[in-house]
Order: structure tokens, then sequence, then C-alpha cells
């Protein structure tokens, strides 16, 4: 089996699932509960702040626990959005977010909120200088993503930062859920406000993450009862889930600085194979993520391909997961300014730290014959 | 001294099966059950039989079982998803003033946007009255709101009673029965529900996880926004690992209910009985006969909340004052001030114990002796 489809998720380190299972059998309590129990998982839960906020060099109280990144997006654009409406109605986001971002803000819309959706220019990329020309007396929110999920093209979150911290009324979120890992961020001093985080792309536990909420700022809550995680999160906190979370951070922290060379390694060399093979058309810019590569066989459908490779147990994906089963064009490649022969067959290889040279070897050949074949099959 | 968990309404240890139901799950059907792959299929699979036995635990169709990340986010979707989706109907909303603060928080944040929220009341028994709700109804109702099983007394609530008041008019029913799963026949045409909340970690499955039921009319709003998961209800990559765990914990929960209804009725006799012997003055709120066997809510006269569990605590006995989700704070009861009203001593002198998977005859006999050592303590002068 070859799993080249890690941008839709992962799967769990061993190491993490350890930490998971110790904790859910031995640390089951409540962490609201006042009794010793319950105590112990309080000092454990707080034991995982702390080293989710070492790993990312913000605060412990900046760190909510999430049950995804779904969720994270919600609850920040949401909550700043109804928090600060008062102040401003206006967003600022790009045509290419993630769905729990790009609908988060088409259903503020509905409640009355103006929305900028930013164009991308044909590296899948928002210009800085757009959003600066975007920026109205009523903006209260930027949001972007780091790390496109179909394409891998990065945006330039360090210069909307700079922008961002010009002006102090307005709040800056990024989803990072693709960049995790992968492509380092900084946080402190970098105006970003918010910062979306999810376990299950990271090699962590599905149903875990973090929202980084720098302590200044203020969020209506998307869940009301118990007023968990400062009041921002109400729910029994998940434990086990909160320290696979830490594990996994750390562990791919780990690997960022260890093996950011072999991974851009495996990613160049696929990059040049892909540009011998004929027919096919990549669609990831030069720059792009080092996990990610978007590729094109105009002609030929994504699914044959996907099944052909199925086959062989090699597994890549079309577009987003998330929106796999929506009409057959990719937002993101259209967005770029791709024609629709090419916007309709885009596929995706994304790695993981896991992956090997050989397995990237065994794709290529595999991906060759099925081309050939098809065309065959085609004449 | 070993330390003995009398706290199982607040959360309870997973089931060592439903660990093991969720090992092969991590790793080797790890995939996104939305990708087209074989992976991501075969994950759908798994996702779509937990789903028919969280639907086949209540009588329902598994279209209409909507997976959450727990019991807070059900209620919280519940209310506003269908008080915002039906504003066109109707502006008003009943709920009680005794239910859990995913209800209730979520009742009051409703009257913020403009919602007119009538808080029915509870008597001694701990029960609403179904005449209240036929008192309190009106035309524009839209959204009735009632707990199945109180957290903190036990106390069952007439459910199936309410459900039929309301199967000629307009509003849905929702029902928060996280106490109640496991435990109590749960039907939901039976019940005349239109959603029901359940959470895994109060049934010995993995925390992070939940399930609304809302039947196929219920016209609801997701509260988040992204992915279309859970047909466009609740977005966000499923748990899949998750939802399976949690179906392992409910097929428990299904098997052994009679047993459990047994041997929690034994634990809470064998616990009553413990402390009589021992001549402690305590006495039960809520009407004993109307709870669920695994909860008890006793009150000590002459003794002080706090105290009572610190030196609990001190000898190893875990219970609690009430709701665990009111972060750790030992705030009076707002259910037993709902019965007793605010100035009544048993709000500031109550203690919950709930039984479950953690116990023993023995160490229930245990902590039955060292509640009536403390207490004789505290009250001698």
């Amino acid at each position: 089996m070859i799993y080249l489809d890690n941008s839709a998720t992962t799967q769990p380190d061993p190491e993490v699932l350890a930490s998971f299972e110790q904790v859910a059998r031995e640390f089951f309590a409540n962490p609201s509960s006042i009794h010793q129990f319950g105590g112990k998982a309080e000092q454990l839960l707080h034991a995982a702040r702390k080293q989710v906020a070492d790993s990312l060099k913000v605060e412990p109280a900046e760190i909510v626990f999430t049950s995804g990144g779904t969720e994270g997006n919600n609850m920040a654009i949401k909550g700043i959005a109804l928090e600060h409406q008062d102040r401003g109605r206006h967003i600022i986001t790009s045509e290419v977010e993630h769905p729990a971002v790009y609908e988060a803000c088409q259903s503020l819309e509905k409640l009355g909120f103006n929305i900028t959706y930013l164009p991308v220019d044909e590296n899948g990329t928002v210009s800085a200088a757009n959003v600066k020309r975007a920026i109205r007396p009523d903006t209260i929110l930027i949001t972007l993503m780091h790390v496109n999920n179909e394409i891998g093209s990065v945006m330039p979150i360090r210069e909307v930062g700079n922008i961002a911290k010009q002006h102090p009324k307005l709040f800056f979120h990024v989803d990072d859920v693709q960049g995790l890992g992968k492509m380092p961020l900084t946080l402190k001093n970098s105006g970003i406000d918010l910062c979306t985080y999810s376990g299950h792309k990271i090699h962590g536990m599905k149903g875990t993450g973090i929202l980084y909420v720098d302590k200044r700022t203020r969020l209506f809550p998307l869940m009301h009862g118990g007023e968990q995680e400062r009041a921002l999160r109400s729910g029994t906190e998940n434990l086990a889930g909160a320290v696979a979370m830490a594990k996994a951070l750390r562990l791919i922290k780990q690997k960022e600085t260890d093996q950011a060379k072999r991974l851009q390694g495996m990613q160049d060399y696929l990059r040049s194979e892909l540009a011998k093979l004929p027919g096919v058309e990549i669609n990831s810019p030069a720059d792009a993520a080092p996990h990610i590569i978007n590729f094109s066989v105009p002609g030929v459908k994504p699914e044959v391909i996907i099944h052909m490779l199925g086959e062989k147990e090699i597994f890549i994906s079309t577009k987003s997961a998330c929106s796999s089963k929506q009409k057959d064009e990719s937002k993101v490649l259209a967005a770029c300014g791709f024609e629709s022969s090419r916007s309709t067959s885009g596929l995706r290889v994304s790695l993981s730290y896991e992956n090997t040279q050989a397995e990237l070897e065994t794709f290529i050949q595999a991906l060759s014959e099925a081309i050939q074949q098809f065309k065959e099959v085609m004449r | 001294m070993e330390a003995i968990y009398l706290d199982h309404a607040a959360t309870t240890p997973m089931d060592p099966r439903v660990l093991e139901a969720m090992q092969p799950v991590y790793q080797e059907v790890f995939g996104n059950p939305s990708s087209v792959h074989s992976f991501g299929r075969k994950a759908r699979q798994w996702l779509d039989a937990a789903r028919r036995v969280m639907a086949g635990s209540i009588g329902a169709n598994e279209k209409e079982i909507i997976f959450t990340s727990g019991g807070t986010e059900a209620d919280n979707l519940a209310l506003i998803g269908t008080a915002m989706a039906n504003r066109d109907k109707g502006n008003h909303i009943i709920t009680t003033v005794q239910e859990h603060h995913a209800t209730l928080h979520t009742a009051e944040y409703l009257e913020t946007q403009g919602f007119k929220v009538t808080f029915l009341p509870v008597d001694e028994s701990g029960s609403v009255k179904v005449e209240h709700l036929e008192q309190a109804l009106r035309d524009d109702t839209i959204l009735v709101s009632v707990m199945y099983v109180n957290n903190e007394t036990g106390v069952v609530q007439p459910i199936a009673e309410i459900g039929a008041v309301l199967r000629d008019h307009q509003a849905y029913f929702h029902t928060d029965a996280v106490q109640a799963f496991g435990l109590l026949d749960l039907d939901v045409t039976e019940l005349g529900v239109d959603m029901l909340t359940v959470s895994s970690h109060k049934i010995n499955g993995p925390k992070g996880i939940g399930f609304l039921y809302a039947a196929d009319h219920v016209k609801l709003q997701a509260l988040q926004f992204g992915g279309e998961q859970e047909r466009k209800r609740r977005p966000g990559t499923e748990n899949v690992p998750g939802a399976v765990g949690f179906q392992k914990a409910v097929e428990l929960a299904q098997k052994n209910k009679e047993a459990n209804q047994k041997r929690y009725q034994h634990f809470r006799q064998l616990f009553l009985d413990e402390l009589r012997n021992e001549n402690i003055r305590f006495d039960v709120n809520g009407e004993e006969t109307a709870t669920v066997p695994s909860i008890v809510n006793l009150s000590f006269p002459g003794t002080n909340v706090e105290t009572l569990l610190m030196n609990f605590d001190l000898d190893g006995v875990a219970a609690s004052s009430g709701s665990a989700c009111t972060a750790g704070s030992v705030e009076p009861s707002h259910v037993l001030s709902a019965m007793f009203g605010s100035d009544h001593a048993c709000t500031t002198n109550s203690i919950r114990f709930s039984f479950g998977s953690y116990n023993t005859e023995e160490n229930v006999t245990e902590a039955a002796w060292r509640v009536a050592r403390i207490v004789k303590r505290l009250t001698e002068r």
C-alpha cells in the first residue's frame, strides 16, 4: 500500500496512539470534577496545554482545544464576527479557502456581513497588496489559509501579518491546517490573532484540533454550556485527545526540523518526473509547500486514474476530500485561471514524512503506465 | 487508601473493549470517509455501520443521526439550529429551569437573539409537570426542550407524556437523553421526540463524540460551515475511530441494559442501607422511586458541600455537588434551588453519588462507610 493522500488525512503515529490509550485508560475523569480523579485529569490537561504552547511558542492561556479544523475555523470567524460586529461588518478572505472558512464567511453574508473574496494569481497566491487595498474602516477580520490544501500554494502570511499590525482594530486569522509541520509559521509578534490547527492531518487523532487565540482577542463562543476552555468552548474536555494532539504536534515539529530537506527532495523528484510524462501538466506553483503537488492529465477523467492506481494499492486524490462529492471542477484550479480541461482533471499527491523515494518511483511508474493504457484504449 | 469513583454521571471510564474496537480503525481504516479511493470508502463503511447502530439503539433511521463532538454540541445544534431555521413559524421556546447548562445557557443565548423563552419550574419531586407545559404552550412555540433524566438528581422526566401533548403541535420536541441512554428504553417514535442528544463518554465510550438524532422532517440550520459531512448539518472530517468506539459502547450498553439497571439499583440500595445502618441523617433529593438507579442525590443536614467534598476527596471518595460542567466551581446547585428554593439548606449540603462500571459491592460498601465516618465527624458537636 502506498498512501499519497496525506492532505486528506494521515495515519496516526503509534506513539500518539499509545499516549491516547494510556490517558483513556488511566485518566478518564472529567477535568472539571473537583475530586482527585478530576484533579489529576485537570493537571494532565494543563500539561498538554503547556506542551502545545511551548511547541507553538505562545502562552498556555492562548490554546483552545477543539474537535478539529472545521470547528477551529468556524469558532474563529464566527466568533470574531459576532463579538465585534458593532465595530464593523466587513471581512476579507480569498477565493481559494477551505470550505470551513469559505462557507463560514458565506453564512455570515446571510447575517448581513460584507465579505471580500480576494482573487489569486496563476500561482494560486493572494497578493498582500490586494489585501491592503481591500481593508476598509469597517473591516474586522482578515482570514487566510497559510497553505492551500489542493495545490500547496503558500500565502504571504508574514506580509499580511505586518499589514494587520498597522490596523490594530482588525483581527487576522490563519487557517494553518495544511501548513502545520511542513511550513514553519511564527505566531508571536506576527500580527496573527487566531490560528487553526487540526490533529488528524499531522498523524494525530481525528476529532482533535487547536485554535490559537491571542490573549487580547475576544471571541463570541460557538457553543454554550459548562464554560470550559475559558468559556470559549463548552463541553467535557477530550483529555486523551488533547494529550494525543500535544504529542502529535511535538513529533511533527521535530520532523519539520529534521526532515525538511528529504521532504523537499521527494517533491522535487515528483515534479521533475511528472514534467517528463507526456500529457501531464503540473498545477502547483514552483514554490509550493513541500508536501503537495497537483497536476492534470487533460482529457483523462481523474477518477479513472485514481481507480487504476487504486488497483495497484496506490492512493492519491482528486481535489480536497471535503468537497470531492461536488461537481467535477476544482474551484481552486479555476480561480488560478486554468481552462476547464485542466481544472476538471486535477489530481493531488500529498506526502508525509513517512513516504519513501521507492514508493514515489513505484507511483511514477504506475501513473505512466495508467496514462499509456488509457490512451491506447481511447485510440 | 484506594480511591473510589462514584461520579459516573460526570464521566465514565472507557470500557477496555471500546478501546480494543477502536484500535484497528486507527491502524488500518484511517482514511478520510469523504475520499473517493478505497481507503476513504472503507472508512465510510465503518462510519455507516456505526451510524446504523446508533440509529437502531433509538428506533431511528440512520439518516437521522448526526455525529457531533459530544453532548454540548448536540444540544447547541438542536436548540440554535431549529430556532434559527424556524423563525418564520414563531418566536417562542419552552425549556425547564433544571436543564444541563448546555441547554440552559443556549436558551439564554437565544433570548439575547430575540426569542421568548419560558423556563418551566420543577417541584420538590424533581420533575416537570405536563400541565405546566400545556399552560406554557402557545401557537408560536417552535421548540420544546426537556431533559430525559436530570443529571444531578437522576429524576426521570415525563418525556412520552410531553411527546403526546406535542404530537399535534408545530413545536419540535428535543430531549437531552445523555443521562438516560443505556438505562432507559429510548424509542423516538414511542417518546414522540423530534430530536434527542446522546453523549459517548457517559456510557463508557470515548470522549469527544456524541450524536444528535434529528428526525427527517426537522428543519435544522448548521452551527458550523465547511465540508458537506453529516448531510450538510455538521461539517468536519468525521471522527471514524471515535464513532466506532462509540458504537461499541452503545452495543455494550444495550446488551447489558437490564443487568446494569439491576446492578446499579443494588449498589444504590447497598449504599443507602449502609448509611442508614450507621445512623447517618440524610434526605434523598428528588422522588426516590422516580430516578434512574445510577444516581442518588443526598442532603446531609448540618454540613456544607465544600467541606463534605474536600473530606470525601481526602478519604478517597470521588463524588460531586452536581454537574461537573460548571468548570470546577462549587456553586449552589441550580437544580436543587429550582426544586426547593434558593435559600433552602439542601442547596448547600447535598452531594450526588453516581454508580457505574468502576464500582463493585466491596467498593460501594467501603465508600458508604467512609462517607458515614466523615458525616458523623462533621455533625458531631
